[in-house]
């Protein structure tokens, strides 16, 4: 097998596994750059998951071959609308975030699978008719060497968390309202000295962290499960969390890092299959991004921080 | 008349309670549900017969322990996410004496309840330290230990305690917590003597923390870390020292589950959830010992008596999910509970 060949199966199968993770970490870089910690990303996937799916299967006899994209859209909102409870919980009623987010995941559950069983009368959902299918990018998919590798037999879900996560850092860094984000999550007292509205600020960014969340969710659903059931999700969420660390709340750097983790996922799936990793035990694979970004924090590959204020409350006139 | 805190301190988590069945009620009835013909067949099915209270004192046992994980972490300041990872290296630490000693019970049954602690108590080192050491956040460490550990322990299952088979052999008897006692005055349950090893740990910390100059330092640093560095206390020791109590429970815990009620321990796609279930017991319980024993058998009669609501009511059981979800959210809340305490308690010295 070819260095060529190998390369082929890789990259596409990483971008494949990476787009949930991207879209996702990046729903946690805007909670948490608010200032509100968001542990229950996890639960977002799922609801995004679910909405995907039961949209998906639902819609598709109208909908036809736009349906998946369809079915990300209202997954977002979906998401969007469920991180409410989490940003009601954490911001105004003073929650802990960690609590509140732990509750989320567990709510998330419970509330997919009663839906399922309420809708379906059974544990899981049907196989979706039309999910997110293999494609070769036109034109450049014809570009000697890069073109086989990088834009053939690949997903358009991947190209689109790229370019997510490329408006990410233009919003995060570039713009005014990303200027105002990020003040809040650092230190919300100077921010409201300057005329910031600490509580709405803090709302944008944890629904914007749920509508992310949910198409992840929605992502993962469509392009690799292609069901609904209790163990779609299990920590992907999670491992997003790591991804968002380990690329220090940084949209690039968390882009980065969910590729790197995607890169584990699917050596531990299709490593079997390639011939310099058949000696690498796949519990090495599976534990890798968690153990980095534990490294990672303790600051043996480059110290991690996260913003000053997040996880506490901003309580007016308290200093 | 203003409440007293103490009051406060027991009415919050009631309201919580109450506020969770209600919505929890609207969505039963939302979805053509009867929820009265639900809440029935929940009852009958955690307290209906003498076997289901056995069953349910048997899922009280590893919920009273994980409770008391995360409420002796949370007692000292720190939240230890990872009683599900710790749990999962308890349990397989526990198997691996049971399966592989061959020893009177009066010495192999402690002694795999032993290591089952001691792996916990490991487990839990490692975020303690890296939080004493590199202020490292324990939660984040935590969780991705979770994922660790299931792996780990998937791996373990598979390579050492069997060969390639996705469950372990039954241990023997002479580490077994069973007991035909407790099954025959239950009618057959899983009911067993773990529920004694419970008890005993909840007074343990009770005792630990109220009446013990090591319970009053980890304490004081959960309260206020410079204020106790500066009364001479040892910060990072005692933030090492509760993870790692801390983490025994939650190793015993799985102890519980593994010598206890399954008598195994199979490979696992998932977590157990009794790790993140012992988060809303030590919120529930106000991270005190006798709160945690209530809140672990409400939860046990919950999770038990929801298996039936499918049988009887034909309401699906992870409805009592939403509602354990929705009582975390309203007991992490508590500040607006509170607030409308204060509201309706004055308005009645109008």
């Amino acid at each position: 097998m070819g260095i060529m060949d190998i390369l082929q199966i890789v990259i596409p199968s990483t971008l494949l596994w990476a787009a949930p993770l991207i879209l996702t970490a990046l729903g946690g870089i805007f909670s948490e750059r608010s200032g509100v910690v968001n542990i229950g990303l996890e639960g977002l996937m799922v609801i995004g998951a679910f909405t995907g799916i039961v949209f998906n299967l639902e819609t598709v006899s109208v909908l036809g071959s736009w349906t998946p994209w369809v079915a990300l859209l209202v997954a977002a909102l979906v998401g969007a609308i469920f991180s409410l409870i989490h940003a009601v919980a954490s911001i105004s009623f003073r929650a802990d975030h960690t609590v509140s987010g732990v509750a989320i995941n567990l709510l998330a559950v419970g509330v997919t699978l009663f839906l399922v069983k309420l809708i379906y009368d059974k544990g899981q959902t049907d196989i979706i008719q039309k999910g997110f299918s293999k494609i070769d990018v036109p034109f450049l998919s014809d570009i000697p060497i890069i073109g086989p590798i990088f834009f053939s037999n690949t997903y358009w879900t991947s190209y689109v968390a790229i370019i997510i996560a490329i408006i990410a850092w233009f919003v995060v860094f570039k713009t005014p309202f990303g200027l105002r984000l990020r003040s809040t999550g650092e230190h919300p007292m100077a921010a409201d000295t300057m005329g910031i509205n600490v509580t709405k600020m803090r709302y944008i960014g944890v629904i914007i962290s749920g509508a992310l969340g949910g198409l992840g969710g929605a992502v993962y659903a469509q392009s690799i499960s292609s069901d609904f059931s209790h163990a779609t999700i299990s920590g992907q969420g999670f491992m997003a969390l790591a991804a968002m660390i380990f690329g220090k709340w940084h949209p690039l750097g968390a882009m980065g890092a969910a590729i790197f983790f995607g890169f584990a996922q699917s050596l531990s799936i299709i490593g079997n299959s390639l011939p310099f990793l058949e000696n690498v035990p796949s519990l090495v694979l599976l534990i890798a991004p968690y153990i980095l970004t534990i490294l990672a924090l303790t600051g043996f590959i480059g110290r991690a921080d996260a913003p000053k204020a997040s996880g506490t409350h901003y309580i007016k006139g308290s200093r | 008349m203003q409440m007293s805190s103490r009051m406060k301190n027991i009415l919050t988590p009631i309201i919580a309670v109450l506020l969770g069945v209600l919505v929890g009620t609207i969505i039963m009835i939302a979805s053509g549900y009867n929820a009265i013909t639900a809440y029935q067949a929940l009852w009958n099915g955690a307290f209906g017969d003498i076997y289901f209270i056995g069953e349910v004192i048997r899922q009280t046992i590893p919920y009273i322990l994980a409770g008391l994980a995360v409420a002796f972490a949370f007692k000292t300041g720190l939240f230890n996410i990872g009683v599900e990872g710790q749990l999962l290296m308890g349990w397989v630490a526990a198997i691996w004496v049971g399966v592989s000693f061959d020893l009177p019970k009066i010495i192999h049954l402690p002694l795999a309840v032993l290591a089952a602690g001691v792996a916990g108590a490991l487990w839990a080192f490692i975020p303690g330290y890296l939080k004493a050491r590199f202020r490292v956040h324990e939660v984040i460490v935590t969780i991705m230990l979770n994922h660790t550990a299931l792996y780990i322990t998937n791996q373990i299952i598979r390579s050492v305690l069997s060969d390639g088979k996705e469950r372990t052999d039954m241990i023997a008897d002479s580490a077994s917590l069973r007991s035909v006692f407790l099954e025959g005055i239950t009618d057959y349950s899983r009911m067993h003597w773990g529920i004694t090893i419970a008890i005993i740990c909840a007074i343990i910390m009770w005792f630990i923390l109220e009446k013990t100059t090591t319970g009053f330092e980890l304490r004081a640093v959960g309260f206020n870390e410079h204020a106790s560095q500066y009364a001479g206390m040892n910060v990072k020791r005692n933030i090492i020292l509760s993870m790692v109590i801390s983490g025994i429970f939650a190793g015993l815990a799985g102890a519980m589950e593994g010598l206890g009620t399954f008598g195994y321990m199979a490979v696992k796609g998932g977590f157990t959830g009794v790790g993140f279930d012992g988060i809303a017991v030590a919120l529930l319980g106000g991270n005190t010992a006798i709160g945690v024993v209530l809140a672990a058998l409400l939860f046990g009669g919950l999770k038990v008596g929801a298996l039936n609501m499918p049988l009887e009511a034909g309401v699906p059981n992870e409805l009592v999910d939403i509602i354990i979800a929705l009582i975390i959210i309203f007991v992490a809340s508590s500040y607006i509970i509170r607030w409308f305490i204060d509201r309706v308690s004055k308005k009645g010295v109008k």
